[in-house]
């Protein structure tokens, strides 16, 4: 065990109590900040694993952009700030459910994908800007042309959705 | 304090002065001061005026939009960091700035759309 292992396990913990936060509060804003902890945690754990501009993306997007909109959304509706009995679901089996089923799989593929893949953190090429500017236009300038089409898309369906009634 | 650890093991150090700074400063005032409350004193206020109505104000829709838009043009400009980067190396240089064209054009007829419904003046 090196100080990474360890600062990665705790940031592991951190994020994992987050999440479990983010889905038993009972406050719709509450559980909107418990999320940019979980955010955090994760993008540290990136840090940790030298996936340097993708925890910074992490920041930049999620904990910017994601939970910006997410608190936005909470304001549209009619539901209070404070703590609600309507919040829980009679749904929570099936949905506990369908969550063990899905950890269970991604945990799986992730396990059976990478048994043996080992990296030596310490010895290894930081996920810098130049490193993933590399690969994305020389390798996948396609998939990149086509997230631009996804947000497109994205940003003429939310003007449709809310320009309606104005 | 060398590399890439050293570097951002320095920046949680900084980051965890600054916590214990804050938390050093307040906990003193805390001891310090007199701790004498009223309900008055507890009540919220803005410019020395009491609040009225309730906490909680539903605003409309269509400044979702404003949020989303946000949203959309900062996934666009994370792509634009990796691309800075790598754009003045041999083997990208003019090619690549087409690809980056493409990609912020689609996104123009997005910002084109959105102007044409009206949606970037404010209401």
């Amino acid at each position: 065990m090196t100080l990474a292992d360890d600062v990665f396990g705790l940031l592991g913990v951190v994020c994992l109590a987050a999440a479990v936060l983010v889905v038993t509060s009972r406050h719709v804003i509450h559980a909107a900040l418990w999320l940019v902890v979980c955010f955090g945690a994760l993008a540290g754990c990136y840090l940790v694993l030298t996936a340097e501009l993708v925890a910074w993306v992490q920041v930049l997007i999620y904990i910017g952009a994601v939970v910006v909109l997410m608190l936005f959304g909470a304001m549209l509706t009619r539901a209070p700030v404070g703590a609600v009995q309507e919040l829980d679901s009679g749904n929570r089996p099936v949905a506990a459910v369908a969550g063990v089923a899905t950890a269970g799989v991604l945990g799986t593929l992730v396990v059976a994908a990478f048994r043996g893949a080992y990296v030596d953190i310490h010895h290894t090429q930081i996920g810098d800007g130049k490193v993933i500017g590399t690969s994305l236009f020389r390798f996948f300038v396609l998939p990149f042309e086509v997230a631009s089409v996804l947000l497109l898309a994205a940003l003429v369906g939310a003007i449709v959705l809310t320009k309606r009634e104005v | 304090m060398h590399g890439y650890f050293g570097g951002y093991a320095l920046v949680g150090l900084l980051g965890l002065v600054g916590v214990g700074f804050v938390a050093v400063g307040l906990g003193a005032n805390r001891l310090l001061r007199p701790w004498r409350v009223t309900p008055e004193k507890l009540l919220t206020y803005e410019s020395g005026v009491d609040p009225v109505g309730e906490d909680w104000s539903q605003s409309h829709v269509r400044y979702y939009v404003y949020a989303f838009l946000y949203v959309v043009f900062a996934v666009d400009a994370v792509f634009l960091f990796p691309w800075a980067t790598v754009f003045a190396l041999a083997g990208f240089g003019a090619i690549s700035l087409g690809e980056m064209f493409v990609f912020l054009g689609f996104l123009a007829v997005g910002l084109v759309y959105a102007w044409k419904k009206g949606v970037l003046t404010w209401v």
